[in-house]
């Protein structure tokens, strides 16, 4: 048996009780800031400009012209929908990562019928066709993983990422298909002329629309997770699903029925893509947000007013980033690193949240303050 | 007083935010001792012991290990030192055999064969029962707990710490476990079990130190006090230690089980050909082995574990009383009309032939519409649901109770809302009258808590019970099925918890008690069903029972044939 002796160590980690929400957002801030001082100096000594120029950059990305704050919201409201989307899910532990496949069947519904039904149907009727076929199709994507896991209880994470590729697939197909001119590969502005199909602008701001859209379905989402039946069960659940077999939910039901919601909700976004703004039908028309959603969740703790704080976090650091790496001559990838580092330093500030960290001298002096 | 002192810990304070676990405690742990250290849930015992394993590190005081200071900053430290912990909950893994859990994370090339010959040659010293083939998800909970004994043993540990080894043992088990710390104590090794068990305290151990909210209240040899002083010591007034056993008012059958056969998912018969009926105004005690079929048992009842063979009959207690819609659909009353069930104030039969569904409903509020006797409905493969939706108000408080009786991240009020919030408007929920229901349960069962907004999980153990037992209490159940309603709780809270299935079972209440102290059982049941590997092997009356018999029939059928 060796019996040394050893010196104090370095620092402890304790679990915090609950730290006061002041607390815990002047951590995230404080977070926030260092990123943004470590991002200077990276961008300073690699480029050797002025660090509050870097910053200026970020700023006026979002913010120097009202289109770019029109573009600004148009990507937070895009975003924010297939947040909204994804969280009724995430409440129920249910891993959607398919948010990118429901939305391009929904835009590839609402593509179908801006393109076969423009002969066949008036104006309205095509869009009314485009609401519904939209969130029936990216109902039916998001339901195929829930019924396999009610059934045969498959993996819902691996499920709904491999139903991502299927629908890429399927969309690659019908670019094909519709494509214009012929050999180009892609489809191109879909009713150009006739503007069959396209959402209508409100006071002629075509991303308005959206932005309303979206704004209305955040209320309704925060009313439905927490004051509606539907949400306590989802919420039940989620927690654990004994706890809900024990007070009689029906646990695959409530699976089921959420994530027909969760699919409903990406299709809808994708006809706000296609259809509101872009016009088009390509692959990377989701821009990667049906996973950025899953972040954009988990930082506003699956809350839906919280999301529109995150959402705004993360696309306009991700535009200040874009517009630093081009003003500054330097690649894409140069913004990457710099969104990167801040989202290392907002979700590492979660560990401090939770956690908290004492030093050998500093906890005995803490120690003796709480007497 | 010359034994030679293993551990001796000097002054120590540890704190959690505001809250002193442990203040200014000074504690000695000698060899060839066994030391039980006493205090009631939330006393410090576990925290303090933690900090001798290297789970938690103290704020202030020294930490001595035969005569030199310490720093156990880490479990590995503190095995290094010779100091093993057995955990409440086992930290093994199932599918693993007893040898490979036993020098899993262990350093070096693992010799599988040296290893099980070594396990035997522990096992032989001080009288251990393990296979050290044997996969663990084929132990019963007294072996698996022998195989992390058994593992801190192997690791070289000669000061070890129990907590609460016993809660989850038959009385034959115990002393199997005794035995075996005895021998243990012989060959010097310095053992300290947490407890609040007095018998048990006074059977095994030498030496009690009593902890109480954090503080060291004092020490003495366990020959030279007793159960009375020593729960005084704890609880810090005096307290009546006897449980009040008030005879069943008219009883009548209430649950009948019939033949009841049950196969879990896994394909094995968990009960066999079970039966017995639990009548109202009874305390119905169920004794057994852990894993004998009780949690199956309950779970077939409340409607959550399919049933293979076998009747669950429930008599509805309706006789002479009027029918509502309140807990009966139009549909239900209509098919209950028709098969005769009702009669009129004057003993005339009900029929509502020809009558249109306005003239039936007026016809059942005035109250002029009776049951002729008892329902007597089968409760057999129905969900949860459909139980509720018979109108049946069945309570069952599992034995697990944060994760299936209440949702810990949950506050109060979400948590009374699992039983109730499908009720109230369409669609939403109404979160008033479980916020006054959860406010009436801190008010009547002085549950210690910030509010009704707290999560449930920050709440004691002694605390949760109250919430999940007042939730199913306010439910005003017919049948009341608690699993370990009093595991891990304090004395107080116990009591507490005695007192109100008491009190329901004054109000004609069945209530179905799984213990595993059958000291209490003893005390508390008027009819005790004793299961042994999913078979009864008998029910016998609570008053004059003997301990031993029952233990008996825990481990063998025929039990009582045995003990003559």
């Amino acid at each position: 048996m060796r019996n040394e002796t050893k010196r104090e160590p370095l620092f402890h980690i304790t679990k915090r009780s609950v730290l006061p929400w002041y607390k815990a957002w002047g951590i995230r801030g404080g977070a926030i800031v260092l990123a943004l001082i470590v991002c200077a100096l990276i961008t300073t000594l690699m480029t050797h400009q002025n660090p509050f120029e870097v910053f200026a950059t970020i700023f006026k990305a979002s913010f120097s012209t009202q289109r770019r704050t029109w573009v600004l919201f148009q990507n937070i409201a895009m975003l924010l929908s297939v947040s909204l989307a994804v969280v009724p899910a995430f409440r129920m532990r249910f891993w959607n990562l398919g948010a990118e496949g429901q939305m391009l069947v929904g835009g590839l519904a609402t593509a179908a019928c801006m393109i076969c039904l423009r002969d066949v149907f008036p104006n309205w009727l095509v869009i009314v066709c485009m609401v519904i076929s939209s969130i029936v199709a990216g109902a039916v994507w998001g339901v195929i993983p829930a019924l396999f896991k009610a059934k045969w209880n498959t993996n819902e994470t691996l499920f709904t990422l491999m139903m991502n590729y299927v629908a890429i697939q399927l969309v690659s197909y019908f670019i094909i298909v519709w494509e214009v001119p012929k050999g180009a590969g892609k489809i191109g502005i879909i009713n150009q002329s006739s503007q069959i199909g396209w959402l209508p602008s409100i006071g002629g701001q075509k991303y308005l629309l959206n932005i309303i859209i979206v704004a209305l379905l955040t209320v309704v989402m925060y009313i439905y997770l927490n004051y509606s039946k539907h949400g306590y069960e989802i919420s039940v659940v989620g927690e654990s699903e004994r706890t809900a077999k024990y007070v009689g939910i029906e646990v695959n039901k409530v699976i089921i029925r959420t994530m027909i919601l969760s699919g409903a909700l990406c299709g809808l976004t994708g006809l706000l893509l296609v259809g509101g703004t872009d016009h088009t039908l390509t692959t990377s028309i989701t821009g990667g947000r049906g996973f950025t959603a899953v972040m954009v969740a988990w930082l506003a703790k699956f809350n839906p007013i919280w999301m529109i704080a995150t959402s705004f976090l993360l696309v306009f650091l991700e535009r200040g980033a874009g517009d630093i790496s081009t003003n500054f001559g330097l690649n894409q990838s140069f913004s990457d690193i710099l969104s990167g580092i801040i989202l290392f330093f907002i979700i590492g500030s979660e560990f401090f949240i939770n956690y908290r960290v004492s030093f050998r001298h500093a906890s005995k002096q803490e120690g003796k303050a709480h007497v | 007083m010359d034994k030679a002192i293993a551990v001796e810990m000097r002054h120590i304070t540890k704190r959690f935010g505001s809250v002193a676990a442990n203040n200014d405690v000074s504690l000695t742990i000698r060899r060839h001792e066994i030391l039980a250290l006493l205090g009631e849930n939330g006393s410090g015992k576990t925290t303090l012991m933690n900090m001798l394993s290297g789970i938690y590190f103290p704020d202030e005081g020294e930490i001595l290990v035969n005569g030199k200071p310490v720093v156990i900053a880490s479990p590995r430290d503190a095995f290094n030192l010779g100091i093993g912990m057995i955990h409440q909950h086992f930290k093994l893994v199932d599918v693993l055999t007893a040898a490979e859990n036993i020098i899993l994370g262990l350093e070096g090339r693992k010799d599988l064969k040296a290893a099980t010959a070594r396990i035997a040659e522990i096992c032989n010293t001080y009288g251990f029962e393990v296979d050290p083939t044997q996969k663990i998800y084929d132990m019963s909970v007294s072996q698996k707990q022998m195989v992390e004994i058994v593992k801190v043993l192997y690791r070289g540990a000669d000061i070890l710490i129990l907590d609460e080894p016993t809660a989850v043992l038959t009385p034959q088990e115990t002393e199997k476990l005794f035995a075996v710390l005895r021998n243990m104590r012989e060959d010097g090794k310095a053992i300290v079990i947490i407890t609040h068990k007095m018998h048990e305290v006074e059977a095994l151990s030498d030496r009690v130190a009593v902890l109480r909210q954090g503080a060291y209240i004092g020490e003495m040899m366990t020959k030279d006090t007793n159960a009375q002083e020593m729960t005084n010591m704890m609880v810090g007034h005096a307290v009546a230690l006897n449980i009040v056993r008030p005879e069943p008012k008219d009883p009548s059958p209430r649950l009948e089980i019939k033949n009841l056969s049950v196969r879990s998912d896994d394909g094995i018969l968990k009960l066999d050909d079970v039966s017995f009926t639990v009548n109202s105004g009874e305390i119905f005690g169920i004794a057994g082995i852990a894993g004998s079929g009780q949690k199956e048992l309950l779970e077939a009842i409340s409607g959550l574990q399919p049933i293979e063979k076998g009747d669950i009959i429930f008599h509805n207690p309706k006789k002479d009383k009027p029918v509502t819609f309140f807990h009966k659909s139009m549909k239900r009353v209509r098919e209950l009309a028709k098969e005769g069930m009702f009669h009129d104030k004057q003993g005339k039969p009900v029929s509502f032939d020809g009558m249109s569904m306005g003239e039936i409903r007026k016809r059942v509020e005035s109250g002029d519409v009776l049951f002729r006797e008892d329902e007597i409905m089968d409760l057999r493969n129905k969900t949860p649901l459909e139980i509720r939706s018979l109108g049946i108000h069945l309570s069952f408080v599992p034995e697990d109770r944060l994760g299936m009786g209440l949702v810990g991240n949950m506050d109060m009020t979400d948590n009374m809302m699992l039983r109730s919030y499908r009720k109230g408007p369409q669609g939403f929920l109404d979160r008033k009258r479980p916020r006054d229901l959860a406010e009436q349960i801190i008010r009547e069962l002085e549950v210690v808590t910030p509010g009704t907004s707290t999560p449930v999980r920050k709440l004691s153990g002694g605390n949760v019970q109250k919430v999940l037992v007042g939730r199913e209490i306010a439910y005003t159940p017919k049948v009341l099925m608690a699993a370990y309603p009093v595991r891990g709780l304090d004395i107080n809270s116990s009591y507490t918890i005695y007192n109100l299935l008491n009190k329901q079972k004054e109000n004609g209440v069945a209530v179905i008690y799984v213990g595993e102290d059958l000291d209490v059982l003893l005390e508390l049941a008027d009819r005790i069903l004793v299961l042994c590997g999913g078979k009864v092997s008998g029910i016998v009356p609570g008053r004059g029972a003997d301990k031993r018999k029952i233990g008996m029939m825990m481990t063998h059928m025929g039990g009582q044939t045995d003990a003559e």
